[in-house]
């Protein structure tokens, strides 16, 4: 009779911490989006997101340009990573060899671990010290290195979804292996592919540690891809740092923007991946 | 006609020369890797007409007829020796694309495998539209509409042609991929169990869209069901595997011939459900 008792009382342990632990993750969650929004939302306005940066002790001012520097930044990173990442993807699915397949894949996930700030140390060297100058172009190319492994693996998973029976039913009508991949199969997988592509997108959209190196910021607008360029995480860490009252309320204002953008992706993503399902 | 060492297949159909028949395979083996999975067939196909491959499971008549197609290579580490001659060119000379093949040699498969984020237009056309330059949208309906109506589905689909190629039940995707088969306008139609994921009507509908496509097709039809190749065939090959695993053709014959009157005792065996 002991034993059984001994029994039930790690059972009831293990589930109690795992209801535990599950519970501390929702609890984060709230607390965190909670804080956010709260503050966020008492200083958010319209001058917020139409407004420029405004010198430090003076009222009022938004963050605009960093917004919309966000904006720049992301699309040019998808913009590089897309059609990388794609590529990457569907040589992983449909052409590699099991050896090609082995080291790409390798590679790929090396490139998913590597921390986000190396990243924009290794941007810095190889283009921001040549060219002499932080430019957007630096820290799209930073937030693409970072994006392409997201787009790479997410497209091979989804193409590797849609069943062998596709491609030999295509082979068999006497079209082209690359012919099939392109109509057949990546249709087949595209609300994965897009998935994985929404999903790179939120996780750049909210990188600081690369644009460092990069993008540098600039709080006057956009003046090229060649040019320094403001960006919200960026903004939200300078103004957080700083001693001054209204800028630390612009930073709450501007986690609110980025998190709420966030959000939006992560709940499309989720609709996107349940249609998939159907 | 010919007759090999191992399969001492029958003379009952003469031909004469080489006019005799469409598709001829010549000492055809065929590997997975080193294991040899068919070994040796000597065979030859009339055209328009259906010829029936049975055998037990395992024995190879689906590596068979994919090694007709050059399906056979697309599995890693597959290939043949030997030679498969269509209308009298080995369809493994080297040079030769196995894609244009597959336009003259078209296959139905087991299950039904219609393009699922296709209409079901789309998947009758598909073959045309991805092999050759787009057509016209009203072209395109037209060779829809001809395709479907050979392959006996169109009163079926004339209503649904925008609709996915997977809300059809399984018997009318069959009968799409058929159609989808068809529009290619290939010389042979392979066609591997077609019927083995479907019920009795559904089979029935299919044997009787292939009677019908005889008189403009070859058709070489793999079947686990011997009324099946019974009720189609006009001629029948048997399969078996060998000691060595390695399937082989065993007997080949006119169908009524290969059902009452079989000449090797393990034909005989197989057809009178002594086994398999």
């Amino acid at each position: 009779m002991r034993h059984k008792s001994a029994r039930k009382w790690f059972n009831l342990l293990m589930l109690g911490l795992n209801s535990l632990g599950a519970g501390i993750a929702i609890v984060i969650v709230c607390l965190m989006l909670g804080y956010i929004i709260a503050h966020g939302l008492t200083f958010i306005n319209l001058d917020f997101i139409t407004g420029s940066a405004v010198p430090a002790g003076q009222p009022g001012g938004g963050m605009h340009n960093e917004i919309i520097g966000t904006l720049i930044l992301v699309g040019l990173g998808s913009i590089i990573a897309v059609p990388i990442g794609l590529f990457t993807g569907i040589f992983l699915s449909e052409f590699g060899t099991p050896f090609t397949v082995s080291v790409v894949r390798f590679a790929t996930d090396i490139l998913a671990g590597v921390p986000s700030i190396v990243v924009g140390v290794f941007a810095y060297a190889i283009i921001v010290k040549p060219m002499h100058s932080y430019s957007a172009f630096s820290a799209g190319a930073a937030l693409a290195i970072i994006m392409i492994p997201v787009v790479a693996r997410t497209t091979e998973e989804s193409m590797r979804m849609v069943p062998g029976s596709m491609r030999e039913a295509a082979l068999a009508l006497g079209i082209t292996r690359w012919r099939a991949v392109v109509s057949v199969v990546v249709p087949g997988a595209l609300a994965g592919i897009v998935t994985g592509v929404m999903l790179g997108v939120a996780r750049i959209s909210g990188e600081t540690a690369p644009l460092l190196f990069t993008a540098l910021g600039n709080s006057f607008g956009y003046s090229g891809l060649g040019s320094p360029i403001g960006a919200l995480p960026l903004q939200i860490y300078r103004y957080a740092l700083s001693p001054y009252k209204n800028w630390q309320q612009q930073a709450w204002a501007g986690a609110f923007v980025l998190v709420v953008l966030v959000l939006i992706i992560s709940i499309a993503v989720r609709w996107l991946s349940r249609k998939r399902r159907v | 006609m010919d007759t090999t060492k191992q399969t001492e297949t029958t003379g009952s159909r003469s031909f004469s020369g080489n006019k005799g028949y469409i598709l001829k395979a010549e000492n055809l083996r065929a590997f997975y890797g080193a294991f040899l999975a068919v070994k040796d067939v000597n065979l030859d196909i009339k055209p328009k007409s259906i010829t029936a491959i049975i055998g037990p499971s395992g024995c190879g008549k689906s590596t068979l007829i994919r090694c007709f197609n050059r399906m056979h290579e697309v599995t890693h580490g597959a290939r043949i020796s030997g030679k498969v001659l269509l209308d009298g060119e080995d369809i493994y000379t080297p040079g030769i694309d196995p894609v244009s093949i597959r336009t003259r040699i078209g296959m139905v498969f087991q299950k039904p495998n219609p393009f699922p984020t296709m209409s079901v237009l789309e998947n009758v056309v598909a073959g045309r539209r991805l092999t050759s330059v787009l057509s016209k949208r009203t072209e395109m309906e037209e060779i829809a509409e001809k395709f479907l109506r050979q392959a006996a589905l169109w009163d079926e689909v004339k209503d649904k042609l925008k609709q996915s190629g997977a809300s059809l039940s399984g018997g009318q995707q069959q009968r799409l991929c058929i159609a989808r088969a068809l529009a290619v306008e290939p010389e042979v139609i392979l066609m591997d169990e077609p019927c083995s994921a479907l019920d009795p009507i559904a089979t029935l509908k299919i044997e009787d869209l292939m009677r019908g496509l005889a008189k403009d097709y070859t058709i070489v039809i793999v079947t686990h069901n011997m009324q099946q190749a019974g009720r189609v065939s006009d001629m029948t090959a048997f399969m078996m595997m060998g000691d060595d695993r390695a399937g082989g053709l065993i007997e080949f014959g006119r169908t009524d011939q290969i059902f009452t009157n079989p000449k090797d005792k393990r034909t005989e065996d197989y057809i009178t459900g002594r086994f398999g």
